[in-house]
């Protein structure tokens, strides 16, 4: 049980090159912390120095009130999750777990009962003596995790733990990651780039970008008033539909109060099909490119009349001038179809010409 | 197609027999002569068939050895050529697996300097720098024994550069993971990183106890006592005698003797040994 405290933590590789830029973050005892960004952005650089796999090059890193920066990983009392698992192959999935224990010097009676428990939660307990590469991707994970429960650490540490195992799997063992993580009430720093795993999972969600923390908050918080136009086109799928405001056409629906706003930002959700302009909204003509039927909702892609820039906001993004509208159901215009589209006030999100101030009207 | 697929197999394994007799059949004439009488052989008279002397020549190769040229038993040159291949070979292991951990898992100064003269030494085999290794076991005093006959030939690049490739394979996550688990650099080597090892261990091990129990010019250089010679060097004795009879029963059950241990080692190491070498377990 543990707070985990970051003070302006920074990384500097010998070669010059700034990884963490200083990152101010504060995880409650107990809670869940996320750690998203595009890939580079230096989450994992982050998770590692807590682990303190990685040397610390500037600030203080306090894990329960103690500065950790000089202190051996093994003597932070935490437990890590590697995205490859790290399970030793040629010990049995017992000693794996036990590994730890032992080096400890813990007595073998309490190792026993330790990992038969860890085995019985997570339904190892018929592969014990087992290799790990007799098992499957989701039970050497469930060992990974099995290893970090028995240590009984004050923090657990996940390196992107999900991200070799198939969809299917990936959602399973999600929500069971989230169920343990609240029974054994344990503060945890989790590394993901799949800003879904982000939402899902996160008390906190620390979204990061070039070392930098971006915005720190409740995820639906963070969902509803992203901080700045990264954030707005990072946390979400499909991203938000983010615009120029210089075109007369949107400036003057958005009135006078608006006139220091440069970018526009409205989530496909936010769109409705319609002929109307609500009162102080937005409406946008568009050509209809491509559709995407899921099944519970559909994507429709259209190119808006004038040519214009959309704001590079985040690597992956889609091509200038192409706007995405999900709309529930299957029912969609035809491809070629002109329609117009609106969102209302509330929805839209307003943010400064570089993207890095969010302005509420 | 014009052949049929019976016609090629058969010719197929026409060629392979032809293969194995050319291979297999001075082995067995070492095998024949060895039990035959030493005049008949002497005399060019030496048949094709097993004889009868078998238990005798052994008898007499394993406990007493020639009457003439080499007066010293098969039986402890085999064991002083025993000796030398386990300690090249241990040692060879130990000391390139040793140097390898350093290498690939410490930051040290002059780490990588360090690595290209172990790398560089592979182009001086034992024959190029045969003169200053002996003035260096001669001043420590090492000829006629077995530190002089294995130390020399314990320090190897190859090995060692066959270890650092191995554990630059095995993922940095594992050693991450042993830190977190409280295991040092120590405990890391030796609960992780040997296992892992094994059949790469095994592998070297066949190669590296073959070459030991071949090795004949730096045996032949150091040892100068009857009772540290190995079998290599009994062999060539037994032959080069001026003015007696070659003791040929002898001589062919010595090398039959010779051919043993390396097959013993080949055989029960097999498994291992394929695995070494074409298999990387992670």
């Amino acid at each position: 049980m543990a707070n985990v405290t970051l003070r302006s933590v920074r990384k500097t590789y010998p070669g010059g090159f700034e990884a963490i830029k200083g990152v101010d973050v504060d995880v409650g005892d107990g809670q869940f912390c996320v750690l998203v960004g595009p890939s580079g952005c230096g989450k994992s650089t982050l998770l590692r120095m807590v682990a303190g796999l990685e040397t610390v090059t500037g600030g203080e890193i306090d894990i329960g009130g103690r500065i950790v920066n000089q202190v051996e990983p093994a003597d932070r009392d935490i437990a890590m999750v590697f995205q490859n698992y790290a399970l030793y192959p040629h010990m049995s999935v017992y000693n794996n777990m036990a590994y730890g224990l032992r080096n400890r010097g813990m007595a073998e009676a309490e190792i026993k009962s330790r990992v038969e428990e860890a085995a019985r939660v997570l339904e190892l307990s018929p592969m014990l003596e087992r290799k790990p590469r007799q098992l499957s991707g989701g039970q050497r994970q469930r060992v990974a995790m099995g290893r970090a429960i028995v240590r009984q650490p004050k923090v657990f540490l996940f390196d992107e733990p999900l991200s070799n195992l198939d969809a299917k799997l990936r959602i399973a063992m999600r929500v069971e990651i989230r169920k343990l993580q609240r029974r054994l009430n344990t503060t945890s720093i989790y590394v993901t780039h799949d800003q879904l795993e982000a939402m899902t999972l996160a008390d906190i969600l620390v979204v990061m970008n070039g070392g930098q923390v971006e915005q720190v908050g409740n995820p639906l918080a963070i969902y509803e008033k992203p901080a700045t136009t990264f954030v707005a086109s990072f946390i979400g799928a499909p991203p938000m539909n983010l615009m120029s405001t210089r075109p007369e056409e949107i400036k003057s629906q958005l009135g006078g109060s608006a006139s220091d706003v440069g970018i526009l930002g409205i989530r496909p959700e936010d769109f409705v099909i319609t002929d109307q302009t609500p009162a102080g909204g937005v409406a946008l003509p568009l050509t209809v490119e491509a559709i995407e039927r899921v099944g519970a909702e559909t994507f429709v892609y259209g190119s808006r009349e004038q040519e214009e820039q959309r704001v590079a906001a985040t690597p992956g993004e889609l091509p200038p001038g192409e706007i995405i509208v999900r709309i529930p159901g299957t029912e969609a215009p035809a491809i070629g179809a002109k329609i117009r589209v609106a969102a209302v006030r509330a929805k839209l999100h307003l943010f400064s010409g570089d993207g890095r101030t969010r302005i509420e009207a | 197609m014009v052949e049929e697929e019976g016609f090629r197999r058969y010719v197929a394994h026409i060629i392979l027999w032809i293969g194995i007799a050319i291979v297999a059949f001075p082995v067995y004439i070492a095998i024949v002569a060895s039990t035959q009488d030493n005049a008949l052989i002497a005399n060019g008279q030496m048949s094709l068939l097993p004889g009868g002397h078998f238990l005798q020549t052994y008898y007499q190769t394993i406990f007493v050895g020639t009457s003439g040229s080499t007066r010293e038993p098969v039986g402890n040159m085999m064991l002083n050529s025993l000796v030398m291949a386990l300690l090249i070979a241990v040692g060879k292991i130990a000391i390139s697996i040793i140097s390898a951990y350093a290498i690939v898992y410490f930051r040290f100064p002059f780490r990588m300097p360090i690595f290209w003269i172990i790398f560089i030494t592979l182009m001086l085999p034992v024959e190029v720098r045969i003169y200053p290794t002996y003035k260096i076991v001669a001043d420590l005093h090492m000829l006629d024994s077995y530190a002089g006959l294995s130390l020399p030939l314990i320090a190897s690049a190859t090995a060692t550069l066959l270890f650092r490739q191995f554990f630059m394979t095995v993922p940095d996550e594992l050693l991450e993971a042993s830190r977190i688990d409280g295991a040092g650099p120590f405990r890391f080597f030796w609960d992780t990183l040997l296992p892992l090892s094994r059949t790469n261990m095994a592998a070297l091990f066949v190669i590296l106890f073959i070459l030991g129990w071949n090795q004949y010019l730096w045996p032949l250089l150091i040892t100068t006592r009857d009772d540290m010679q190995t079998i290599q060097i009994g062999i060539r004795k037994m032959i080069t005698t001026t003015d007696a009879l070659t003791e040929w029963p002898i001589v062919m059950a010595t090398a039959v003797l010779a051919m043993l241990p390396p097959v013993f080692v080949v055989v029960v190491m097999q498994k291992l040994f394929v695995r070494g070498l074409v298999e990387t377990e992670k």
